[in-house]
């Protein structure tokens, strides 16, 4: 199921680097090794449950054990030291029920801190916890990256036209089928561009968020619905404590 | 025919009195009917024409002397008819111009006589006798309004006494009934014909027409258009100066066959004008009723083509409604506009001069936007509903209001409505989601708005949203609604479609802002009866109770998570307060456990969800099980404590549940305990708020029923403040601030201090009031002021007492009763009071007859009076002339100890006149009287004693209350402590001995 680029986004990014908790090494054998990782993985939980303010430390362990069940389970071929593309997709997918691709590749990005394609532990409990628990602060932020395709700052009218332009059913007597989606890009923008310069600056969209709570995902759901979220949060946490 | 003559005949003087018959077409026919009964009633129902009036019909005659002829006898001036009556006077006489009439024989010869002047002494003698039933008969078959009566009385007559006088009374009310009848027929159909156009009914027949007309073969016309765009305000399109000709607009039809019709659509009916480029007014054509059947005289296509489109016709059930609403106009209404119409084409002539210049304005005002949104542009307020308090008797009271709803000029709103409805429709989520939110820019507040969103069909699909699995969807439409959801119309349509229950069910989404809209809605929407029992029957109400469960009550400082669920709460009880106003929903409410809940919730401090919290309890507290379960589990502390919220709306509440609650002794003695009512005290300081006001007299008036409150009143100078509020009150403050007064007034210092500080005066005055509840206070305030000397002397200075008696006359027991009782003191108090009672014409009849009533209240109270009544020798005289005897005694088979110590009062004075004793013995009065004797009650004791004692003086009462075994019971009642009754056993017992030995005297000798 891997596509061809995926070899491109799957290289081993295994140097570690300064200022982030180590990573634990992906391939091991052996007892000491073994237990070195398991080492490893304890320093890193006590780490992350002080930087990711939103989970506890046991929470945290379940992230992380979840992380390397799904890791494991995916192909052993590249050995990867985290999600690519496609395992995150599958991954929302499966947990959170999205379905667009194109939203769920910035969400990829999103969580990509460091570009690398690939996302490594860190950044996955991280990105978990705004994507999970955030505040509205952070899941502003987090939003506005999302739909901020391009990374310039603003979300274009272009951006726009992109993230919408499944929103409306075909209908077949229209002349033309991106006439409505142009006049609900116009909507949109008339509803959140406060500073009318044609775009979405990142002010823009959090006074309108603000303002109306319901726009945060304006352009396409890249958050988890309370029942997902609550049935993903149910699930990680609670099986770990049966262990 | 005094219903007829009553309503149907116009007469100039508005009211009753002496008026004039106008000269009408209706009037004459009416007149015409009766002079044919009249003249007709001799040879049709000879019998019944010598009976002889109860009084004479009296007027004023243009007959001479010179047109009697035979059976008549002429003495100069004066006619005598030979006919007398039994009592020797003549059937007709003739005096000077007056004419006094007798008998029907008599009124049919008249008119025989009369010939062409018969409709003007016809007329003449209704004028002068305007009720002349009442004069025939006797007043007890008067004309009344409502229901009634007197046949019913008079057939009782009949079956009871076989007097042929009452049967033939009986006929000849019959027959008269029968002629009333047929006079309101006859005007019904003469008024039913006078059917006029308005503006609606034209506008509705037009767009119907337009309907149907276009180009086309099956179309019925080719085209039809108003000359003018503009409307003014009235909905009239003819300019100004032709609407006082009742012009309402001008219309160019073009029928398939003829050339094109200008017609003119009047008040008075369609016609065709003198048409062409410019208009001509002059009326070319007959006037038609409207404009088919002007259409259906002129083009034989439109008669094929409309058959054809009859069946479509039926599939518009709301133009058909409309097409055949006309105003029927009140025939009197136009008789008036028509003298406006005079008056004004004075000026028409100059008008005319001028007209081209107004014309032109005309003319550059059709470009004007009509306002006809804008004006039914009328938001609903919040504020209607809350008035709508107590429960049942105003759950009825909201009905849709269908309004005139035009096809053209849809405002801009509408299309900017339209526009987003598409992305509803026909949208994901997320493009639903930005036009939700971008629908909520409009303003949703205005109808116009509001309505848009149904018309367009919008309102189908929010509720659609609803029902999805997308909360952000569900929330958008939900804020949507929310909104709406203020409008009547709103309210009934998404109750229509089914949104409550689908609200009811989102009550359990585990998402707080969903559940919290959703609540609110529900409060919106279910301000009407079937809404709240959709509410009900969806298992909504257990939910909204379960909203207000949850733990952070009390605490000041509110973390964000337990402010949400305050708000949870906030909008459970809001809704809650609006389904509260059903009785079953109260009980669902205390089924769920909602009253712990609600108690919970009173302790915190917070005014946005006390507010909610408290109108409920105040709303359920109709119910006995509320108000037990407020007072016991302490909720009456917090009560008290929010009245000195600085939220009147909250204090309103409370007081407002004080107000019902405080029916119980234990709730007003917590009241008085927890300190309320000082707070009490103190609000009626605020005047302006009259809803407050009402709320916090009436919780005064009811703390006020237990005596130790009053001592508490008086200290915080409630009473003073009180009687301050007496003027310019709306009704139902009045009622609680002299209920509240009466209550005070039980106590001697509290009228006094009512009469020093002018309480009296309005007191009196509002004696003439009407509402029912208002006098039954009045009567009891002023009563028991009337206890003073000194304040029954201002009472009888301001003729309290004659107002007083005239409420005897009210339909109300309620009232008869408050005022009988309100009596007795006036008469104990005043010094002439003999003297005062007989100066009431009529008084003492009046309150004889009310011994027939059939509520024990009435009876006892009047017992009462006349038990006050009869210490009067020459009053006790009189009421024995009218029967009070038999009266009293026919009571005397009663197991009311309040009616029997009343009534054995009022025997007890009455036996003092004439052969009253003998009299009470012969109707049967005393044997019931010494069965009282076995009543737990002492003071009937007291009062049967006394009248035993009384009746006791005739040797036959004697013989009957020793055969009903009355000495052994007397003998006890001579042991009591109470020394009056003790004199009255022995004194009974005396006679009775004296009796038994006499007659041993006169058989042994």
């Amino acid at each position: 199921m891997h596509d061809k680029n995926c070899s491109l986004f799957c290289r081993c990014h295994q140097a570690a680097r300064p200022g982030r908790p180590a990573r634990p090494r992906c391939q091991g054998s052996g007892d000491a090794a073994a237990m070195s990782r398991k080492r490893q993985r304890q320093q890193l939980a006590d780490s992350l449950g002080r930087s990711a303010k939103h989970f506890n430390k046991r929470e945290v362990e379940c992230l992380i054990k979840l992380f390397d069940t799904l890791v494991a389970e995916s192909s052993s071929r590249f050995a990867a030291a985290g999600f690519d593309r496609n395992m995150f997709r599958d991954t929302l997918h499966s947990a959170f029920g999205m379905t667009d691709d194109m939203i769920m590749d910035r969400v990829f990005r999103t969580f990509d801190k460091d570009n690398d394609s690939c996302i490594n532990v860190v950044e996955w409990v991280e990105g978990l916890s705004v994507f999970l628990r955030g505040t509205l602060e952070e899941r502003i932020k987090y939003c506005f990256e999302v739909y901020d395709l391009n990374g310039d700052g603003y979300i274009s009218r272009e951006e726009m036209f992109q993230m919408l332009k499944n929103s409306l059913l075909k209908q077949p007597s229209e002349e033309d089928p991106d006439e409505g989606i142009k006049d609900l890009v116009d909507i949109a923008l008339k509803k959140m561009d406060y500073d009318h310069d044609g775009k979405l600056s990142f002010m823009d969209f959090e006074k309108a968020v603000r303002d109306e709570n319901l726009l945060l995902e304006a352009f396409g759901p890249c958050l988890p619905d309370i029942k997902s979220s609550m049935a993903f949060e149910q699930k990680t946490f609670q099986e770990a404590r049966k262990l | 025919m005094g219903a007829a003559l009553a309503r149907a005949a116009q007469w100039t003087a508005a009211g009753s009195g002496t008026g004039t018959l106008e000269i009408t077409p209706l009037n004459e026919s009416l007149l015409n009917q009766i002079i044919k009964f009249a003249e007709d009633f001799s040879t049709r129902h000879p019998q019944e024409a010598a009976f002889v009036f109860r009084e004479p019909l009296e007027w004023k005659t243009q007959l001479g002397c010179s047109v009697f002829e035979e059976g008549y006898e002429i003495h100069g001036a004066t006619v005598q008819s030979e006919a007398k009556g039994k009592d020797g006077q003549p059937l007709l006489l003739l005096t000077a111009s007056t004419l006094r009439v007798r008998s029907f024989d008599q009124l049919s010869h008249l008119l025989q006589i009369a010939m062409e002047k018969k409709l003007k002494e016809a007329q003449a003698c209704l004028e002068a006798n305007r009720d002349p039933i009442m004069k025939i008969l006797g007043p007890e078959c008067g004309t009344v309004e409502g229901e009634d009566m007197s046949m019913l009385h008079l057939l009782e007559k009949v079956k009871k006494d076989d007097d042929p006088e009452t049967e033939m009374k009986m006929k000849i009310c019959l027959l008269l009934h029968q002629l009333d009848l047929q006079l309101l027929n006859s005007s019904l159909k003469h008024i039913s014909q006078d059917v006029r156009l308005n503006p609606a009914a034209i506008n509705n027949e037009v767009n119907l027409l337009k309907n149907f007309s276009g180009k086309g073969e099956d179309t019925v016309l080719e085209s039809l258009e108003y000359t003018s765009d503009y409307m003014f305000c009235n909905g009239c399109r003819a300019p100004p100066w032709r609407q006082v000709h009742g012009e309402i607009c001008y219309l160019v039809i073009k029928p398939h066959d003829t050339d094109p019709l200008y017609i003119t659509c009047s008040t008075a009916g369609v016609f065709l004008n003198g048409g062409k480029d410019d208009i001509d007014y002059e009326r070319k054509s007959d006037v038609y009723k409207d404009i088919v059947t002007f259409l259906r005289e002129r083009s034989p296509r439109f008669v094929k083509n409309m058959a054809k489109q009859e069946y479509n016709f039926f599939k518009e059930p709301t133009y058909e409604k409309n097409y055949q609403r006309m105003e029927v106009v009140d025939a009197k209404v136009s008789g008036q506009s028509q003298n406006l119409y005079d008056l004004t084409e004075k000026n028409v002539c100059e008008k005319v001069k001028s007209s081209a210049a107004r014309r032109r304005s005309i003319d550059k005002k059709k470009l004007e936007p009509s306002m006809k949104w804008k004006n039914t542009g009328k938001t609903s307020g919040r504020f209607e509903d809350i008035s709508e308090s107590s429960s049942e008797t105003e759950e009825d009271e909201e009905q849709p209001v269908r309004r005139q709803e035009g096809n053209t000029d849809l405002p801009s709103e509408y299309w900017g409505i339209q526009k987003l409805a598409k992305y509803l429709k026909g949208g994901n989520p997320t493009a639903t989601v930005i036009a939700l939110c971008s629908m909520r820019d409009f303003n949703l507040a205005q109808e116009t708005c509001q309505l848009a969103i149904r018309d367009i069909g919008c309102l189908e699909v929010l509720i659609n949203l609803l029902d999805t699995e997308e909360i952000k969807c569900q929330i958008g439409s939900l804020k949507i609604l929310k909104e709406i959801s203020q409008n009547t119309l709103i309210r009934h349509a998404i109750a229509d479609l089914g949104g409550l229950q689908i609200m009811v069910k989102i009550l359990d989404s585990p998402d707080k802002d969903l559940k919290c809209l959703a609540a609110e809605t529900i409060a919106n929407v279910a301000r009407f009866k079937q809404a709240r029992r959709t509410v009900r029957q969806h298992g909504g109400i257990k939910r909204l109770v379960g909203l207000l469960e949850c733990i952070s009550v009390g605490s000041t400082s509110l973390t964000p998570y337990q402010s949400k669920d305050t708000e949870i709460a906030r909008c459970g009880a809001l809704a809650l307060w609006s389904c509260s106003k059903s009785t079953k929903n109260k009980e669902a409410i205390r089924k769920a456990g909602g009253i712990p809940l609600l108690a919970r919730w009173l302790n915190c401090s917070h005014a946005n969800i006390l507010t909610p919290v408290v109108g409920t309890l105040q709303e359920c507290a109709s119910e006995p099980s509320y108000r037990l379960a407020i007072r016991t589990e302490g909720m009456i502390e917090n009560l008290v404590k929010n009245l000195s919220s600085e939220h009147e709306e909250l204090q309103m509440h409370c007081a407002s549940a004080i107000f019902k609650c405080a029916e119980d002794k234990e709730t007003r003695d917590l009241v008085r305990q927890h300190g309320g009512l000082q707070p009490l005290s103190v609000l009626l300081g605020n005047s302006e708020n009259k809803q407050l006001l009402a709320a916090v007299t009436g919780a005064i008036w009811k703390c006020a029923i237990s005596g130790e409150n009053v001592s508490k009143f008086r200290e915080y100078k409630a009473i003073e403040a009180l009687v301050g509020l007496l003027s310019d009150q709306p009704e139902e403050v009045l009622v609680n601030i002299v209920g509240a007064l009466g209550e005070c007034c039980q106590e001697q210092i509290n009228r006094t201090i009512i009469r020093k500080c002018g309480g009296i005066p309005p007191l009196v005055k509002l004696l003439t009031g009407t509402d029912q509840a208002l006098l039954v206070n009045v009567t009891k305030a002023v009563g028991a002021c009337a206890t003073e000397p000194e304040n029954m002397m201002i009472i009888d200075r301001l003729d309290g007492v004659r107002l007083l008696w005239s409420l005897l006359k009210n339909p109300n027991p309620d009232v008869q009763a408050s005022a009988a009782w309100a009596i007795c003191p006036c008469i104990e108090n005043t010094k002439d009071a003999g003297e005062m009672v007989r100066s009431f014409v009529g008084g003492l009849e009046l309150i004889v007859n009310l011994l027939k009533s059939k509520n024990k209240e009435v009876l006892a109270s009047v017992c009462a009076a006349i038990t006050n009544i009869a210490k009067d020798e020459e009053n006790l005289a009189v009421i024995t002339d009218h029967g009070v005897v038999p009266l009293l005694s026919k009571l005397a088979n009663t197991n009311n100890d309040k009616l029997r110590r009343h009534l054995a009062e009022a025997i007890s004075n009455c036996c003092m006149w004439g052969s009253n004793r003998v009299t009470f013995g012969e109707t049967k009065a005393v044997a019931p009287l010494v069965r009282y004797l076995k009543s737990n009650d002492p003071s009937v004791h007291r009062a049967t004693a006394q009248a035993l004692y009384q009746l006791s003086e005739d040797p036959n009462n004697c013989i009957t209350m020793h055969e009903n075994g009355v000495v052994k019971l007397l003998l006890a009642m001579v042991g009591s402590t109470d020394e009056t009754l003790q004199e009255a056993a022995a004194g009974c017992i005396a006679n009775i001995r004296r009796l038994a030995l006499a007659t041993e005297k006169a058989k042994y000798g």
